[in-house]
């Protein structure tokens, strides 16, 4: 597999076939680990930085030989890439973008199905991570988990009797365990309730975050809700904290699409109807507009004002319309209003033609 | 009360000695941080969230000077100070976690609100943390003996680096990396 290849496709975690796709995108859980031996990143010199991806390159490769991981499973130095490819990888949620802008010996195997991704050289040493369609945390941490057992079988991490798993940031420390859900929440930002979800979330130490923007701001009215807290729990713990008010959360957005359908089914319609226009015929588009009109469709389709159109297609339609995505599927580089331009005749094509629902139908 | 420098709420209160005699002093974070800061540092850059913790935590029975030799303090495994670690809010290596254990501590509790790990146990740990320190001061010894030249102690680290990387992954051959 080639990572050209990715472009054209939308990973696993997109199909939008998990249980409660319908609000919820993905589960992610990732680890944090750091081999004993050598310094943290930050004070790592090059010569270490070198070594460290590749004993992690090695490890990696003898997994992919034993059959352990998926063969097809490509491993891409990040240092080597254009920035388009860097940036393509970050709009896939497959490395963070603290990764694609650092310095130095870095990289990422990506398996081809994008369920798991393991990311050697970002804030610590080796950060695995698993992603899942829908609400499925308890298959994401039993697969992160073996995947962890299987690197730990070859390398010695840093790890200390009293607090753990030993991470650069104190915020990882203990089990270096990062759960995270996406939810599309779309009704409770028009209904106003998301500040409220959000206040009563930071209280139990659950983190609430925009997925594209900053704070609440979050574009396509997408969240991702995440443990804050990773010492003094089991992982099991920290899953099962996140994993009990996933549910709550779907409920209240639930209500609300309920609510909107109910009190105000005229005006949630003519929303949604416009959206779904102005993506059909618009000339030239930014991202922004894009996800927020996206959003719309999404929730028109679960609640079935919108018949011609697929859940996987519109998840599809949020990652090929980033920036980094249109310029790799058009295979030229484009500035922003090009860009804009170019957003608009796909999302045309993408939605006047495509009525089979099928995501890999370019 | 409000911040003796500026119109702010006054949310550290720091003892210092002035000529001998202790004075009290009453900031706002934001005056409290510049005036806890050795003097030519730039603090703009630090890390707000858990160096504004940090921060706090220290200033609480801290005078300026205990924290400026605090933050001298530097680890004898990767030579970050602590100074550093508040600046850019990541640690410089594992060894960090016990040369820093007494202010780190106040740090963990605020985030984790425990100090103590109850999950995961790696199956291969390594042979104490002893170890794991030796190898990394090695490795930075070598360095410094091959930028001086002096190749005949260099070869010495690194036949030791071997001995004990031969120890610890005697499941593994290490030998990818020479």
């Amino acid at each position: 597999m080639h990572l050209d290849d990715l472009a054209s496709s939308s990973g696993e975690w997109l199909r939008g076939s998990g249980p409660e796709s319908d609000i919820v995108i993905s589960s992610r859980i990732r680890l944090a680990r750091n081999l004993a031996d050598f310094p943290f990143i930050s004070r790592a010199p090059e010569a270490d930085r070198d070594e460290i991806e590749k004993i992690l390159h090695g490890r990696t490769s003898a997994l992919q030989e034993s059959g352990k991981v998926p063969e097809n499973a490509i491993y891409v130095n990040v240092g080597d890439l254009e920035d388009v490819d860097r940036q393509f990888l970050v709009e896939r949620q497959l490395i963070s973008r603290e990764h694609a802008e650092s310095q130095g010996a870095r990289a990422v195997m990506i398996d081809e199905s994008e369920r798991f991704s393991v990311m050697i050289n970002e804030e610590d040493h080796l950060r695995v991570q698993v992603m899942h369609s829908g609400f499925d945390l308890t298959s994401a941490w039993e697969q992160v988990n073996e995947l962890d057992d299987l690197f730990e079988d070859q390398v010695t991490y840093a790890y200390s009797e009293k607090l753990g798993y030993l991470t650069a940031c104190p915020t990882n420390v203990g089990t270096g365990l990062r759960v995270s859900v996406m939810l599309h929440l779309p009704a409770l930002v028009i209904t106003r309730q998301i500040e409220k979800v959000f206040k009563s979330l930071q209280k139990i130490n659950l983190a609430v975050r925009g997925l594209y923007g900053e704070g609440s701001q979050a574009m396509g009215d997408f969240y991702q809700v995440s443990n804050q807290i990773t010492l003094g729990l089991t992982e099991e713990e920290l899953t099962q904290k996140v994993a009990d008010v996933v549910p709550v959360m779907i409920d209240y957005e639930r209500q609300a699409r309920e609510f909107l359908i109910r009190e105000s089914h005229e005006t949630l319609h003519d929303r949604v109807s416009r959206a779904f226009g102005i993506l059909r015929t618009a000339q030239t588009i930014s991202s922004e507009e894009t996800m927020h009109l996206l959003s719309s469709v999404r929730m028109g389709i679960n609640l079935g004002l919108i018949g011609e159109l697929e859940i996987p297609t519109v998840n599809k339609l949020f990652i090929h319309t980033q920036p980094a995505h249109l310029q790799k599927l058009s295979g030229i580089e484009l500035d922003k209003s090009d860009r804009n331009i170019e957003r608009a005749t796909y999302l045309r094509r993408q939605l006047n033609t495509d009525k089979s629902g099928d995501p890999n139908n370019n | 009360m409000k911040c003796q420098q500026c119109d702010r709420q006054a949310t550290f209160h720091i003892t210092d000695l002035i000529d001998g005699k202790p004075s009290e002093l009453h900031l706002c974070e934001e005056c409290a941080h510049t005036f806890l800061s050795p003097s030519g540092e730039d603090t703009a850059d630090v890390t707000p969230g858990i160096a504004g913790m940090l921060a706090q935590h220290l200033a609480v029975g801290e005078t300026a000077d205990q924290l400026a030799k605090l933050d001298q303090r530097a680890c004898p495994v990767c030579g970050i100070t602590f100074l550093e670690f508040r600046k850019q809010g990541r640690l410089g290596c594992a060894h960090d976690y016990s040369f820093f254990a007494d202010e780190l501590e106040p740090l963990l509790l605020n985030i984790h609100d425990q100090v103590h790990h109850i999950g995961k146990v790696p199956k291969r740990c390594s042979q104490g943390a002893g170890q794991q320190t030796q190898l990394i001061r090695l490795r930075r010894d070598m360095k410094e003996a091959i930028a001086s030249e002096n190749y005949e102690q260099a070869s010495e680290i690194r036949d030791q680096i071997r001995e004990i990387e031969g120890r610890d992954q005697s499941t593994e051959s290490s030998d990818e990396s020479s």
